[in-house]
């Protein structure tokens, strides 16, 4: 079979770092091939090379075997390459015929041929199974059929190779489904797809072949069916990864946290929080499942004092929270690992030793009535940078320095340095690659063991699923099922998630 | 991959180097606008020097005219540091020395261990309650404290222009009695003759000792972490607990008081009375100091000794050029600084980059 990529040592430095170094790669015409890697590895760098995006220092491309200068998006895509960016490229306020077709118009004199225009379009997304509202404003529609249009974007300039920059991301277990069956639909008709994913059974379950990336160089190169996870995430990471938690049944103890009819209305008049009750028990993990924007966010914010809830209480420790400052929430037990780590978590600009003291800065150890005591956070930093395995190790480093990974390992080490008795984790990796997530589920299980309540908040499944002690499923701002053990099917969870099942009623807690 | 950085590739030497960068050039194009006066612009910029940093009595003037730029740049600074842009710094700053005199006429035969620091506390006071207004406003209600501060400046000059014309002033001037002699603040000449005839007074020492306030307040106390935590992240710093209006309030207040100051050198070391006009604009050549200063204290002494030269220098090349082109020359200094720091970067690290190539080639 001919290939339809070939990467040949392509190069790509950028001022400190070598991005792709020596890379090859080659993808057969009309498969599926994944390329995955951890955070930095190189794999978007590598097709936005092929893209267009960045010229490489050195190295050739080859597009169905005949050799190409890519200088641009605009050569890509006349040579047939199509790209699905991880964040989506489209107008919001626009329909979703009008930005299929931006920049692509077909027009005469300056008049738009919309006749002609939708109808191709439509025997298009017929022809692929792409089924979506042309009419319909780009705002007004989910995130699954925001990349199916990007997806016929893609096609609609004639696209035949297809990069799909972690796909799923944002998408619940159905439209993953879903997805994986335009793949291959589009797979069969002779498209030839390249996947960017660090998600191992998306790989095992849609690619033919499969490259791993480490540091900026092909760790290994296998084909699907002779491989298995435990082997990719070895050769990601470069030592052998425990992908699944290993922990033992939960010893739960006493409520530590409760939630009592909690509801929150924002200032548009929207409630956002329904009467969300629920308790979490020091030793136990209660997960909460759910797609992003169904009252997460508010719920975690309402627990931490940074909004005021409209009614209900909110009890830790036996302590009424309700009219606590964000200060005196902490010091009555609370740790709260915040779901923007740069928006919330970080000082960017300041130190890690900083960093390190954010909340806690009026602690004897740090400060005395005025001044600071720069050897007490000094000795602070060194102490939790070692023991988190922060990198760089220095204080003084910024954490606007830091990669992802490592600017989360600083808010986890400062945020259990608490001594609190709740932590409050909200997507507590992500964004974090293979190895810092293997680190932080280890982190969270043993502060459990240690007879913490954990209330974890993430839109991965997997992470749910694999740590979670109980779990319950948010909707539409309600707590609409809770299940008393982990031992639930994912595509369960998603028809929660979803709405699909137990709408409108609020759940029973037991 | 980890590899030796050039030395000048650390952020401490561009901090340096890119400022100076921005002075040297637009001192270039400057001698292009000389130039187009028809006068020679090596012989300008000699006078400008020798006669503002050649002689005892030029420092004198100099250092007079710096010191109430670093005041007031510091109070810039401080609420930069705190994310809030002040604007208000020259209505501060009248209010401030205003008090300073008022209180100074009505306190006759108090000694002058307690009347000095008196007037002191009177100039800050006076800055900081027009510090204080508009970061309550920002704080409690959203409003912007750059519109907020321009329009303190307003009811601030017609205040004091009012006081110091009608209300307080010596009859058919527009300035107020003196100050009780007590608050005076002693000027160099007093001591050494070199500097016969200049203004420049102990004051000076005070605006010294404000920076290394200024200094120790942000970066040791821990009020000043709040308030960096604040300038840089609010929403981090809601997140751990510390109150953002606090803050805000706090560091326009203190930012306030710190223009309040410039009474002592005007009031307290120089004329002994508040005049009408006094200023001339110091507040907002006050931004351009933080600015090129980079909000750092230090900086801004050495910011505030380019534009103290420069506004002294002014009238030293009168006779040669029209005035209007020291303005010209200050605002090309500040548009330099304002837009060098990008471009001077970039261009710094590229040059270095492709000659690291050049190298490893």
């Amino acid at each position: 079979m001919p290939y339809a990529i070939q990467l040949i040592n392509i190069t790509k430095r950028f001022a400190r770092t070598v991005a792709n170094d020596n890379v090859r790669l080659a993808v057969l015409d009309g498969s599926i091939h994944a390329l995955v890697g951890e955070n930095g590895a190189g794999k978007t760098t590598l097709m936005e090379v092929l893209y267009g995006l960045y010229q490489p220092d050195s190295g050739k491309i080859k597009i169905h075997e005949n050799e190409v200068t890519i200088r641009s998006p605009h050569d890509s895509i006349k040579l047939g390459i199509g790209m699905v960016h991880q964040h989506f490229m489209l107008v919001p306020t626009l329909t979703i015929l009008e930005n299929i077709i931006l920049g692509a118009e077909d027009a005469k004199h300056g008049f738009l041929n919309l006749s002609r225009t939708t109808s191709r379009i439509a025997e298009l997304a017929d022809s692929f199974s792409l089924s979506v509202p042309l009419n319909e404003r780009v705002q007004d529609v989910g995130v699954g059929i925001q990349q199916r249009v990007e997806i016929l974007k893609a096609i609609y300039r004639r696209a035949d190779i297809l990069i799909l920059d972690e796909p799923t991301a944002v998408l619940t277990p159905q439209e993953s489904t879903q997805l994986f069956g335009i793949l291959s639909e589009l797979k069969q008709q002779g498209k030839t797809i390249v996947l960017i994913t660090h998600k191992l059974n998306e790989v095992m379950a849609i690619s033919e072949h499969v490259s791993v990336m480490r540091k900026g160089k092909i760790a290994g190169e296998l084909d699907t069916a002779e491989t298995n996870p435990q082997e990719i995430a070895q050769l990601m990471v470069g030592r052998p990864v425990l992908l699944k938690v290993e922990k033992d049944k939960s010893k739960t103890g006493h409520p530590v946290l409760s939630v009592n009819d909690l509801s929150y209305v924002d200032r548009r008049g929207i409630a956002i929080l329904k009467d969300v009750s629920l308790e979490v028990s020091s030793g136990e993990i209660l997960g909460i499942a759910g797609i992003e924007g169904n009252g997460q966010t508010q719920l975690v914010e309402a627990i931490t004092g940074l909004l005021k809830p409209t009614s209900g209480t909110i009890m830790l420790n036996g302590i009424n929270l309700g009219d606590l400052s964000v200060s005196q929430i902490f010091e009555s037990g609370l740790a709260h690992i915040p779901e923007d780590r740069i928006k919330r978590g970080l000082v960017v600009d300041l130190p890690i030793k900083e960093n390190l003291i954010l909340g806690m800065h009026t602690r004897n150890e740090f400060s005395s009535r005025l001044s600071m005591k720069l050897s007490g956070i000094e000795q602070n930093a060194k102490l939790l940078i070692e023991k988190y395995d922060v990198r760089p190790p220095n204080p003084d480093a910024l954490a606007r320095e830091l990669s992802g990974g490592n600017q989360q390992k600083v808010i986890i080490a400062r945020e259990l340095s608490r001594n609190s008795k709740l932590i409050v984790a909200s997507q507590p990796t992500r964004g974090v690659d293979i190895g810092g997530t293997e680190f932080i589920h280890r982190t969270l299980v043993s502060e459990r063991d240690n007879g913490k309540a954990i209330l974890l908040i993430s839109a991965d499944l997997t992470e749910i699923l694999s740590l979670s002690d109980r779990i319950a499923v948010i909707y539409d701002g309600r707590i609409v099922k809770v299940f008393s053990d982990n031992k639930v099917e994912e595509s369960e969870l998603g028809l929660y998630m979803t709405g699909t099942k137990g709408n409108g009623k609020t759940a029973a807690l037991a | 991959m980890a590899r030796q950085r050039h030395w000048l590739e650390h952020p401490v030497t561009q901090n340096f180097l890119v400022p100076i960068l921005a002075v040297v050039l637009s001192f270039s194009v400057g001698a292009i606008f000389i130039a187009i006066v028809g006068q020679n612009p090596i012989e300008v910029y000699y006078v400008l020097f020798s006669q503002t940093l050649g002689n005892e009595y030029g420092i004198g003037q100099l250092l007079f005219k710096t010191t109430p730029l670093i005041f007031t740049g510091l109070s810039v600074a401080i609420c930069f540091k705190a994310g809030l842009f002040n604007i208000g710094a020259e209505g501060q700053l009248q209010i401030g020395a205003f008090l300073t005199a008022l209180v100074g006429m009505y306190t006759f035969g108090v000694p002058a261990y307690l009347e000095v620091p008196l007037l002191i506390l009177a100039g800050m006071v006076g800055g900081g309650i027009w510090g204080f207004i508009p970061g309550y406003l920002k704080a409690k209600t959203g409003a912007h404290e750059v519109i907020n501060t321009i329009m303190l400046n307003f009811v601030a000059l017609a205040l004091v222009s009012y006081f110091a014309t009608n209300l307080f002033n010596v009859p058919a001037t527009v300035h107020t009695p003196p100050i009780a002699p007590s608050g005076k603040i002693p000027r160099f000449d007093a001591f050494l003759s070199g500097f016969e005839g200049s203004p420049v007074n102990f004051s000076i020492f005070i605006a010294i000792a404000a920076c290394i306030f200024v200094w120790y307040y942000v970066q040791r106390t821990k009020l000043g972490y709040e308030l960096r935590v604040v300038g840089l992240n609010s929403k981090a710093a809601e997140y751990g607990g510390i109150s953002v209006a606090k803050n805000l309030i706090l560091s326009m207040t203190i930012g306030g008081a710190l223009a309040g100051l410039v009474g002592t050198n005007y009031v307290m070391g120089y004329k002994y009375y508040f005049e009408e006009g006094f200023s001339a604009e110091t507040g907002f050549m006050a931004i351009a100091v933080a600015l090129l200063g980079n909000n750092n204290p230090f900086g801004v002494i050495l910011a505030a000794l380019l534009f103290g030269m420069l506004e002294y220098g002014g009238l030293v090349i009168n006779t040669m050029v029209p005035k209007e082109l020291v303005n010209i020359l200050q605002a090309i200094v500040i548009i330099f600084v304002i837009s060098s720091n990008k471009i001077f970067r970039k261009t710094l690290n590229n040059f270095l980059k492709t000659r690291r190539l050049s190298i490893e080639q």
